[in-house]
């Protein structure tokens, strides 16, 4: 049903100096203080990784509790800041397309689609065999989101052991990593493009409106892009 | 409603807020072949949505992130992304230091 040699090269993808587990243990271990701070007890701590598993949302979230927010908001706030999954599941997916494998996979492993777990699979589908990859898609979705649920319980539990610095400083580890990550997926003029494009009309279009700043700089730069690598022919 | 029941919905609610958009991108990828404009398209797209979301994260972050100044941030940023470049892309060693330098910038 999942090749397991491919299964277990996905979730090795933790290990070694490319590793996403330590940004994603501070993220999380961040995100689990937090919860506690925001009224959540383990076991719901627990399940918002779980079944979530999308750190910008669950911070909406909490912050949207925090100030008493209706669930109405919360739906529209997290269904906004999480709508970046939408494209980056397109442009994923159908690099790992088989037609022997069965669509189940397809349907279930979508939920492993985080920002790491995409990086990661852009970075190295191509060492992959196509009939396999969807299974290396899989090892690579639950090491890191199991790491996600993992670290979520240490951070809830290690919550009276960290003082704000260290949080701050655990705070900054995950922009950094996905930051470099991204240039380091900058091969090709258009997505070097889309990435600087992306990083400058984010906080600029954020000035003028918080919460769809992210679908229309997302929109305005990668169209940019787009376009350009179009009319280069790259 | 009971505080409890509530932390219980707003989870029920992100995660299916969440998982629309994960679900509608696989069902959609389905039709999009590899070699169209379509997906090439998307791909831009994505990109250049994660930038802007990174980019929000560092200029204007939500959270404890909030209490370090923006140049303390952007120094952070720029020093990690060079030690990045010159360790031969090597990711793990930028991100521990990342967490370094802020709390040693904040605490003094």
């Amino acid at each position: 049903m999942i090749n397991s040699k491919v299964f277990f090269q996905g979730l090795k993808s933790l290990k070694g100096s490319r590793s996403p587990a330590i940004p994603l243990a501070a993220c999380f271990i961040a995100l689990g203080a937090l919860l506690k701070d925001a009224g959540f007890n383990l076991q719901q701590s627990a399940a918002s990784s779980l079944f979530t598993y999308a750190l910008p949302g669950q911070l909406v979230m909490a912050e949207s509790l925090l100030v008493g927010a209706s669930i109405l908001n919360i739906f529209i706030a997290v269904w906004l800041v999480n709508f970046r999954l939408y494209p980056m599941t397109v442009s994923l997916f159908p690099l790992l397309v088989h037609k022997s494998q069965p669509k189940w996979k397809y349907y279930l492993s979508c939920h492993f689609l985080a920002v790491s777990s995409w990086l990661i699979a852009k970075d190295s589908y191509k060492k992959i065999n196509k009939k396999h990859r969807i299974d290396f898609w899989i090892g690579v979705g639950v090491g890191t989101w199991s790491t996600a649920i993992l670290m979520t319980i240490v951070g809830y539990l290690s919550a009276e052991y960290l003082n704000k610095d260290m949080m701050v400083g655990l705070a900054i580890v995950n922009p950094v990593y996905f930051f470099c990550m991204m240039i380091g997926a900058m091969k090709n003029i258009s997505i070097s493009i889309a990435v600087i494009g992306g990083a400058i009309l984010g906080p600029a279009i954020y000035l003028y409106t918080t919460e769809w700043s992210l679908l229309f700089a997302g929109l305005t730069a990668g169209s940019i892009a787009f376009v350009f690598g179009e009319k280069n022919g790259i | 409603m009971e505080s409890s029941n509530i932390i219980v919905l707003a989870i029920v609610v992100t995660s299916f807020a969440t998982f629309i958009s994960r679900l509608m991108g696989a069902i959609t990828s389905e039709k999009v072949s590899v070699k169209s404009k379509v997906f090439n398209w998307f791909n831009c797209v994505a990109y250049s949505t994660l930038a802007a979301l990174l980019g929000r994260m560092i200029i204007f972050p939500a959270g404890v992130l909030a209490e370090s100044t923006l140049i303390i941030r952007i120094l952070v940023l720029f020093i990690c992304i060079s030690i990045f470049l010159y360790s031969k892309k090597n990711l793990v060693l930028p991100t521990i230091i990342s967490a370094i330098l802020l709390f040693v910038f904040t605490s003094v």
